[in-house]
């Protein structure tokens, strides 16, 4: 029994983490339809921006506690100026061009900022802090969970109730669920739909900043491809809940964390991946928009 | 007149064409190209870049002392990112340039895919780090020599160390599920099967590149393991050793020379202490290995990375072995390797009749206050 304990909190942990990036995903689909590739490359950029603040703080002597605080911060901004830098270069002019085409220029943006962070930082690994201390009061369960496992599983709580709380409750949210409905209608009521996919791609772009700041400490290094392979995994995640649905990406995360993890604890960890895509496929198959998803009837 | 001179000129065209379209053949005559190839760039790069410096710093010497047979030495270096799908087209495009023998490639994975490549144009591959056994015992590869003893010495030297010194009995055995790791897991279980003394209560594969191990983990925590002997490189390793410390536990950890790099204990940090990786032997009495060391830190500024010297020997081999024979002739050069003892930072060498070099092996090293120290 404490094995299974185990296995299923070491499920969430893992969940959670692909959570953290799948929610960025679910959201730019569910406003614009289109599967953001570059959005892994975000969240690496989010680690290594808070890796060099890090780094600076580190050497004035700040406190952990601070550093954290103030690396998040700017890792988020960081990264939300990318994401919003993104949208604008790569996907707007796309606005109206066949989906493919935005989904290579996604494919084509992902590739440059990797061989960016590649040629701009370094192709090694490098160490990341862990910001986050061992919590005394954890020190018995040590064993089981780790304190920076702790602050990934409430982080992803937390973000996934305000993104729901904005999206259910704020004019903003609104506008979004408008212009994910109808963007030419909601352009005729007066939504700027252009804004609206702007705050779309920054607050996704932030959660996976959030994302790589954590992961980055629970792993314990970064590199410059770091953010796809987490980023095809995430993406996995968030079909699987049915993608465009909040609570759906991260259900589908910790599905996808509870299978590998048990699959590696009861069977082999040789088979992790076999066993998570043969659920993908098992649940696509009944269930086509995936677990929470809505499938959508389009008129010819 | 008119017309003889028109016949001149176009003779003249046809001959600057004709020149113009075989540069290679041109050049070829008076250098002799010296391919190097592996993962220049990418995540492995750290293990590739020191066999360039090294193939650098050899040529430069031969040719300062005039060339091989009278020729100069001339270096293509190409890039394959330790990925077998690039390095077969890194191989066509070296045989391209007219590649008279090739130093490298670093990942055995890599290696595999060129060799059939460079076996059909009879081209001599030898490789500073590439250890899978079956690329030399199989048999298949004639053209193939190496100046790094193979995974079944590693692993034989793992296992003999846990059980003899640390007095194992559970281990559990883990991989990459890469070609270099999967082998030398593979020997290493057998090799524990084969003794009484020992038991494998664990044998598995972990998906590289993942966020996190700590099903894995729990796992062998489960299995009650006293060491873990882990097959691959050293991104995986140092994430299953911070996991595995930070979740309190203290299994003594054994891996390879994937392993035995700086970048792990720069990685892994406190994590890494005490963690034993098997290694070359240390050559740092050899006069030959200071002088090649020296040289380095001359010409860069830094100390030699990984596989330097094994580098730095192939390229000393490969070229005392075409002195030797005369010529690039493949049957003659063939002959010289297996023949021709040769100086090398490693120590005097020649190669057996699969490609193995004789009088190289490896050592135990373990981490102590941050650094790889050979243990005795």
């Amino acid at each position: 029994m404490d094995y299974f304990l185990e296995l299923f909190l070491g499920g969430l942990t893992r969940g959670s983490i692909y959570a953290l990036i799948a929610l960025g995903y679910t959201m730019v689909y569910g406003i614009i339809g289109l599967i953001n590739f570059a959005h892994g490359e975000i969240y690496m950029i989010g680690a290594f921006t808070a890796l060099i603040v890090i780094s600076v703080l580190t050497l004035m002597g700040m406190n952990t506690l601070a550093i954290l605080v103030i690396a998040g911060v700017i890792a988020v901004i960081y990264s939300s100026a990318y994401g919003y830098t993104v949208e604008k270069i790569a996907y707007k002019p796309l606005r109206n061009a066949p989906r493919l085409s935005a989904l290579i220029s996604a494919i084509g943006m992902s590739l440059f900022l990797q061989n960016y962070v590649l040629l701009a930082q370094t192709s090694d690994f490098l160490p990341f802090p862990c910001l986050i201390p061992d919590f005394e009061f954890m020190e018995p369960y040590a064993h089981i969970i780790g304190s920076t496992e702790i602050v990934i599983l409430i982080t992803t709580a937390v973000v996934m109730v305000l993104l729901t709380i904005m999206i259910k409750f704020t004019k903003i949210g609104k506008a979004m669920r408008a212009t994910s409905q109808d963007k030419t209608m909601a352009m005729l009521v007066g939504i700027n739909v252009n804004r609206v996919i702007s705050v779309t791609f920054i607050v996704g772009s932030a959660t996976a900043a959030i994302g790589g700041v954590l992961i980055a400490s629970h792993v314990g290094m970064i590199n410059f491809y770091v953010g796809f392979i987490a980023g095809i995994k995430a993406f996995v995640a968030a079909v699987l809940g049915g993608i465009g649905s909040i609570p759906g990406a991260v259900l589908g995360s910790f599905i996808l964390g509870w299978t590998e993890s048990f699959a590696t604890g009861y069977v082999s960890s040789d088979y992790e991946d076999v066993f998570a895509f043969l659920f993908l496929v098992l649940i696509l198959i009944f269930r086509p928009a995936g677990i929470l998803g809505r499938s959508e009837k389009y008129k010819i | 007149m008119k017309r003889y001179f028109g016949k001149v000129f176009v003779a003249a065209i046809v001959l600057v064409f004709a020149v113009s379209m075989m540069p290679g053949a041109g050049l070829a005559a008076d250098t002799i190209k010296l391919g190097v190839a592996g993962a220049h760039s990418g995540d492995l790069a750290s293990y590739g870049i020191p066999s360039v410096k090294a193939a650098e710093l050899v040529v430069k010497d031969v040719n300062a002392k005039g060339g091989i047979l009278g020729k100069k030495v001339v270096l293509l270096v190409e890039d394959d990112v330790c990925k077998p799908e690039v390095a077969t087209s890194t191989a066509t495009k070296l045989l391209s340039q007219g590649v008279d023998v090739v130093m490298g490639h670093i990942c055995s994975g890599a290696t595999k895919a060129a060799l059939g490549i460079y076996k059909a144009e009879n081209i001599i591959c030898m490789a500073p780090s590439a250890t899978n056994p079956a690329l030399t015992q199989s048999g298949d590869y004639p053209n193939f020599y190496r100046t790094i003893a193979s995974d079944d010495a590693q692993a034989r030297l793992e296992v003999d160390y846990a059980l003899d010194v640390l007095k194992a009995k559970k281990i559990a055995v883990l991989h990459d599920k890469g070609d270099y790791g999967k082998g030398l897991a593979e020997f290493a279980k057998s090799f524990i099967e084969q003794d009484p003394r020992a038991e494998v209560v664990l044998y598995e594969g972990v998906t590289p590149g993942a966020v996190d191990y700590s099903a894995v983990v729990q796992k062998i925590r489960r299995s009650k393991a006293d060491a873990v002997i882990f097959g691959g490189y050293h991104p995986e390793a140092s994430k299953i050793i911070m996991q595995m410390r930070k979740k309190r536990m203290k299994t003594v950890f054994i891996s390879d020379d994937g392993v035995k790099d700086d970048t792990f204990i720069k990685v892994a940090g406190k994590y890494a202490e005490g963690v034993y990786a098997t290694g070359p032997r240390d050559t740092s009495s050899n006069p030959l290995a200071i002088a090649a060391i020296e040289a380095h830190k001359k010409a860069y500024g830094a100390d030699p990375g990984a596989f330097f010297l094994n580098a730095y020997a192939a390229t000393q081999a490969l070229l005392n072995a075409i002195e030797k024979a005369g010529s690039t002739d493949y049957d003659a050069v063939s002959k010289a390797l297996k023949t021709e003892y040769v100086e090398t930072p490693l120590g005097k060498i020649k190669f057996d009749n699969k490609g193995d070099a004789t009088g190289i092996g490896f050592s135990i090293y373990q981490v102590q206050n941050g650094k790889y120290v050979e243990l005795k």
